[in-house]
């Protein structure tokens, strides 16, 4: 077992690394930008004087070194500058959203996650049942569809014909842990609906391509059972992408906030994502850019730290 | 001990009866029969061997005696009697009761047959506690006895291992071990041995005589190589595309066959070659060392090929033969000695080699299946490598085709095929027909006969012997078997782990006095007799000892 | 036609050793497929068909302009305007037809343009290996690291939205999915002896790569193409539906959903009709995928 501190070790300083490089990709980009930022965003017209004062308040003055080195300083004391429209503190900005962010794609991971692995385990139990080719048929169409028509589907049925959810899922500070719950029922189904789909699909490709191996032929051959078949022999080989499944999906959630939070009004961070893009609010888009890049990074790290513990060839070395 | 040892009968009585058994296969074609009406008995304590070559329908049979038909496959005619019951007919649930517990199954290869992910111990006690005959504690134990009765190693320990963690023939033996778990009436062996060494085989083929005859379990025991079954069976089935060549007791087989197959099948006329020797080398290696990364896998070899001669090189997996043969080609430049071809020194890099040279040192690989692109017909296969070093276009490259087609005895109607279309032997004579393409002086044959038939395999060392007498070009020839040599080698070298451990002329190589090494791989080759495992077991136990001591 | 072995000396070859014939023309495969393929495969067929037409003849079919304003805001579902008008008083059939065009086209445009970079790089980096792929797979895990769809508005923001941008830095961004498709196809391939065999004769790159490794991987990269193209297209029409994508006033299926939302609170499923529209094209092209990928890889999992 000696190894795995050390191959767990490599991969959270590869994963360190990344982060490190994705931070400088994001800095870099938005300091290479074509022309001049300042004037750019205050227009042609601005005056030299407010253009000069525009380029101090960003650094823009000093050498690119020197100013990534502040930003990343002022980045791990969590001080992630000014947003360009308003003047507000990002850090700011940022910490009311982020919070009603990760509520959504928690509640949406809450349903997803257990339904999608076990329609991907009764489908592989049962394949090419009715059952079966119904699900693939059904999953095959969701994931075809844009999450924003999903989002408008939902709303259609169940807000606007059925008035059982509210079209909008505008938050307020002060909203009771089931109010809540009830404001963002809607959003978090579409985002649990398109994930679900993609999930489910590929737990249930995953085990079935162990049911091809020889030792499960050996198990029946044993005399083994259908169901110890796939939960016994396969389903702890199937772990690794079944893992790196959830995981992907599970960044996926968090990303997919950000078309969902704009049909919903919901107040998170993939709202506020869009009004800066739209606004060209660059200190603003670069927060939540790495905020997003972070949270994949580090989804996929922990996948990565998961396989390694589940696979007996690591874990038992020769 | 259980009830079920109270079921078992005497011996002599009939345990499995197969009757006018069909199975159907279905291809692109529609539904081909694979097995066409066998019947087959099986007697209590008995062991019955199933020999043919790929197609045979000999795997199929065996697991048909189980109830079991491959995913794409189905009987279509026949009984299959056991203890009274139709398998044919019994239903999945029914048949599971009999699986594992009474009629148990060992597959060709332990390594993909056990589950990755669970200890040996684990997989064992699974069929006994499922089927709840014993519960975990007691099966637990009675695992630590078998292991310990064939012999694996800190038989108390040995089960906490997972599969990765054993070695390929200890992997086998566990397997037999799990198929004795319930004490069952029959076991099918499907070529347990195919996959190992000679000098691991030979432990295995041994553990499985004796628990077999300690558990008067009958068996079927399935394999192509019939001196392997000679060692084991009571009866032997010969079979061919599904159909019953010959059936008789071992040694009537082994002795008078009556059916030409099994006469090719026993090997009564392999190919001969005159030993020649040459005044010129064409290669020489010396003190060659060469690594993968920092892991050594030659050292300080030494060896020449003498024009229009052939080297064999044998030695078991691991041994780097076929590292030598990598290493002569330029694919691994050495890390240390010198390369001579044709009285010059060469560069031990492929890239640094001149385009005439890599024309004269050709290459045939061991799987004809993946040393063939897939998506070229034999016309480009054969057309590129003229084009290439020589140029040859249109129609004078058409006649250059056929007259190699001619060469590895292949017609006209082959000019468009694709390698799908040809058979294993067909393949590897394409091969052999690229490489003579280049018109090279030297072929390196990197286990060109094992991946096929032994019938096939010596059609093919036939027609390299009949290339080199009209063409005088040289081989080396790597190769795990001894047979082989014997047919094809003017000139043995033996390896083992890297290192050469003897060399000479085959006649010295094949007489004694010989080098331990050599004189284990020698006597771990099965022979044609039934006697042979049980009076071989005392000699090599020996020698391993002073191998060990070496 | 009679069986190969017939051709050889008796002795040679063993009638052990007969080939399973079998008809290799791959593309006259795939048409007898079809005429058994099920129906969801059809039904993938003909819709894409049908907005293959749509979008090659969107000028013909559609009854008034892109960007004409033919009536007041709003209209609702009439003879004349067939699906009524949008919020600037626009026909929205003739929009959704041209979206077909624009929409798809750029999809289409931005796929083959991914597939161009990834799957070139991928194949170099799988077959001449070294050092070379080390380089190209690390910089492409650390392009892969940040979410797609925020590299992209991140992108858009730093170079303005644009029809050049937009396909421009979604072709880098998805080039990187199919670089890792194709260079672990192409690596599968790479690995293989006849591969070893051209490498030993002196064969250059380019006769390897196209001759040797291309010719086995096609299947799965065709069917990529289907995948990565769905893919584009959605992300293309999201970020069109969030306003940053095609710009107006370009009819585009993604803003034309935005452009009208208000419409569904009042129960009207005309906004709705772009994005069935994506929703059907992506559903079409899925099934074909799906279909073509069980023939090619002769993969049952009936098992």
């Amino acid at each position: 077992m000696g190894n795995i501190p050390k191959l767990i070790a490599k991969r959270l300083g590869l994963g360190i690394f990344v982060l490190w490089v994705v931070s400088l990709i994001i800095f870099l980009g938005v300091s290479l930008l074509p022309g001049d930022v300042a004037t750019e965003i205050l227009g042609q017209s601005a005056l030299p004087e407010t253009v000069a004062a525009f380029r101090h308040e960003l650094g823009l003055d000093l050498p690119l070194h020197i100013r990534y080195v502040h930003w990343l300083g002022g980045l791990l004391k969590g001080d992630l500058g000014h947003s360009l429209a308003n003047g507000r503190a990002v850090s700011q900005l940022i910490g009311e959203r982020l919070g009603n962010t990760l509520f959504l794609a928690g509640v949406a991971a809450c349903f997803s996650v257990p339904v999608s692995l076990l329609l991907g385990l009764l489908t592989a139990l049962y394949r090419g049942s009715v059952f079966d080719r119904f699900t693939n048929a059904v999953t095959l169409t969701w994931i075809s569809f844009p999450e924003f028509f999903v989002a408008y589907i939902l709303i259609m049925f169940f807000s606007v014909q059925a008035g059982w959810f509210p079209s909008l899922s505008t938050m307020r500070e002060g909203d009771s842990f089931t109010h809540s719950l009830y404001l963002v029922t809607l959003p978090a189904l579409t985002l649990t609906l398109v994930v679900t789909a993609h999930m489910m699909r590929m737990t249930r490709a995953a085990i079935i391509s162990v049911l091809g191996s020889p030792f499960i032929e050996m198990a029946k051959l044993k005399g083994i059972g259908q169901r110890r078949v796939i939960v016994w022999h396969a389903l702890p080989n199937a772990l690794a992408p079944i893992i790196n499944v959830v995981v992907i999906d599970l960044a996926y959630l968090i990303v997919g906030v950000v078309v969902v939070e704009v049909v919903f009004v919901y107040p998170g961070l993939g709202q506020l994502m869009i009004d800066a893009v739209q606004r060209r609010d660059i200190t603003v888009v670069q927060a939540c850019s790495l905020i997003f890049a972070a949270t994949y990074v580090l989804l996929n790290m922990f996948a990565d730290v998961l396989a390694i513990a589940t696979n007996p060839r690591l874990m038992y070395p020769k | 001990m259980t009830k079920l040892d109270s079921v078992r009968g005497t011996k002599g009585d009939v345990v499995l009866d197969v009757k006018g058994l069909r199975i159907r296969a279905k291809s692109k074609a529609g539904w081909a029969e694979i097995v066409k009406g066998i019947d087959l008995t099986l007697r209590r304590g008995e062991i019955l061997g199933l020999i043919g070559e790929s197609g045979a329908g000999k795997s199929t049979i065996g697991l048909a005696a189980l109830g079991y038909v491959k995913p794409g496959c189905r009987i279509t005619d026949g009984t299959i009697l056991f203890a009274g019951e139709d398998l044919s007919e019994l239903s999945e649930a029914e048949l599971r009761r009999l699986r594992g517990v009474r009629i148990a199954y060992v597959a060709q290869s332990a390594a993909a047959a056990f589950n990755p992910a669970h200890r040996l111990i684990d997989q064992y006690t699974e069929v006994a506690v499922v089927h709840g005959i014993r519960d975990a504690a007691s099966a637990r134990a009675e695992a630590v006895e078998l292991y310990r009765k064939l012999h694996l190693p800190n038989p108390e320990a040995f089960g906490e291992r997972f599969p990765h963690q054993v070695s390929g023939g200890q992997l086998q033996r566990a397997m037999v071990a799990m198929a004795l778990a319930c004490k069952p009436d029959i076991i099918v062996f499907d070529e347990p041995t195919t996959a190992l060494d000679v000098t691991t085989q030979i432990e295995v083929l041994a553990a499985i005589k004796d628990v077999v005859r300690d558990f008067h379990t009958a068996a079927i025991y399935i394999t192509h190589d019939l001196a392997v079954v000679a060692q084991l069976a009571d009866r032997i089935m010969v079979l061919r595309h599904g159909d019953l060549v010959e059936e008789g007791n071992t040694r009537q087989i082994l002795e008078q066959p009556s059916a030409d197959y099994t006469r090719q099948l026993l090997g009564r006329d392999p190919p001969k070659s005159d030993t020649t020797t040459a005044s010129q080398k064409i290669l020489t290696v010396s003190s060659v060392d060469a690594a993968y990364g920092s892991i050594k896998v030659l050292h300080h070899v030494s060896l020449s090929v003498g024009e229009g001669t052939t080297v064999a090189v044998v030695g078991e997996s691991g041994s780097g033969k076929s590292t030598l043969a990598r290493v002569v080609t330029g694919l691994l430049p050495c890390s240390k000695g010198a390369l001579m071809f044709d009285g010059r020194s060469i560069d031990s890099s492929l890239r640094r080699r001149s385009l005439d040279l890599r024309r004269r040192i050709q290459l045939v690989h061991q799987m004809p299946d993946t040393s063939l692109n897939p998506r070229h017909r034999v016309r480009e296969v054969l057309g590129r490598p003229l084009t290439f070093y020589h140029g040859l276009m249109g129609r004078l490259r058409t006649a250059r085709i056929i007259e190699l087609l001619e060469q590895i005895e292949l017609d006209l109607t082959f000019l468009d095929r694709f390698p799908e279309e040809l058979s294993g032997g067909q393949k590897q004579r394409l091969c052999i027909a690229r490489a003579l393409a280049a018109k090279p002086d030297l072929i390196i044959c990197d286990e060109v006969t094992s991946a096929l038939d032994q019938s096939v395999a010596q059609g093919v060392l036939r027609l390299l012997m009949d290339l080199q007498k009209n063409l005088r070009v040289s081989y080396l020839f790597i190769t795990h078997d001894l047979q082989t040599v014997r047919a094809i080698a003017d000139e043995v070298v033996v390896m083992n782990q890297g290192r050469i451990v003897e060399q000479g002329p085959k006649d010295e190589f094949f007489a004694p006095p010989h080098h331990p090494y050599t004189q284990l791989l020698l006597t771990s080759v099965p022979q044609m007799d039934p006697d042979w495992l049980d009076s071989i077991r005392e000699t090599r136990a020996a020698l391993a000892r002073a191998m060990s001591l070496a | 036609m009679s069986t190969p072995a017939d051709h050889s000396p008796p002795l040679n070859i063993a009638p052990a050793d007969r080939p399973h014939r079998q008809d290799p023309g791959r593309f006259r495969a795939l048409l007898a497929g079809l005429r058994q393929a099920p129906l969801s495969a059809w039904f993938g067929l003909v819709i894409v068909a049908v907005y293959v037409v749509v979008a090659l003849f969107a000028s013909v079919i559609a009854p008034y302009g892109e960007g004409q304003v033919v009536g007041s805001q709003f209209d609702p579902w009439t003879a004349q305007y067939l699906l009524g008008t949008d919020n600037l008083g626009r026909d929205t059939l003739s929009r959704l037809i041209y979206g077909a065009r624009n929409t798809v086209g750029i999809a289409f445009l931005t796929t083959s343009l991914a597939f161009l970079i990834g799957g070139g790089a991928g194949l170099v980096a799988a077959v001449v290996g070294g050092w070379v792929d080390q380089a190209l797979a690390r910089l492409i895990d650390i392009l892969m690291a940040v979410p797609q769809l925020i590299f992209a508005l991140l992108l858009l923001t730093i170079f303005g939205a644009s029809v050049t941008s937009l396909v421009s830095i979604i072709a880098v961004l998805d080039a990187t999915r199919v670089f890792r498709l194709a260079r672990a196809a192409g690596m599968n391939i790479a690995v293989m002896d006849y591969v070893e065999v051209a490498r030993l004769r002196g064969e250059g790159l380019i006769w390897i790569l196209s001759r040797e490794v291309l010719p086995n991987i096609l299947p799965p990269l065709v069917a990529e193409f289907g995948l990565r193209f769905c893919f584009v297209f959605l992300l293309i029409s999201s970020l069109s539906f969030l306003g940053i994508g095609l710009q107006p006033p370009t009819a585009d299926w993604g803003s034309m959903v935005r452009d009208n939302a208000i419409l569904i609170t009042y129960g009207d499923v005309t906004p709705l009709l772009p994005a069935a529209a994506i929703a059907l094209l992506t559903v079409g092209v899925n099934f074909l995928v799906d279909w073509f990928l069980h023939e090619t890889s002769g993969l049952d999992d009936e098992t």
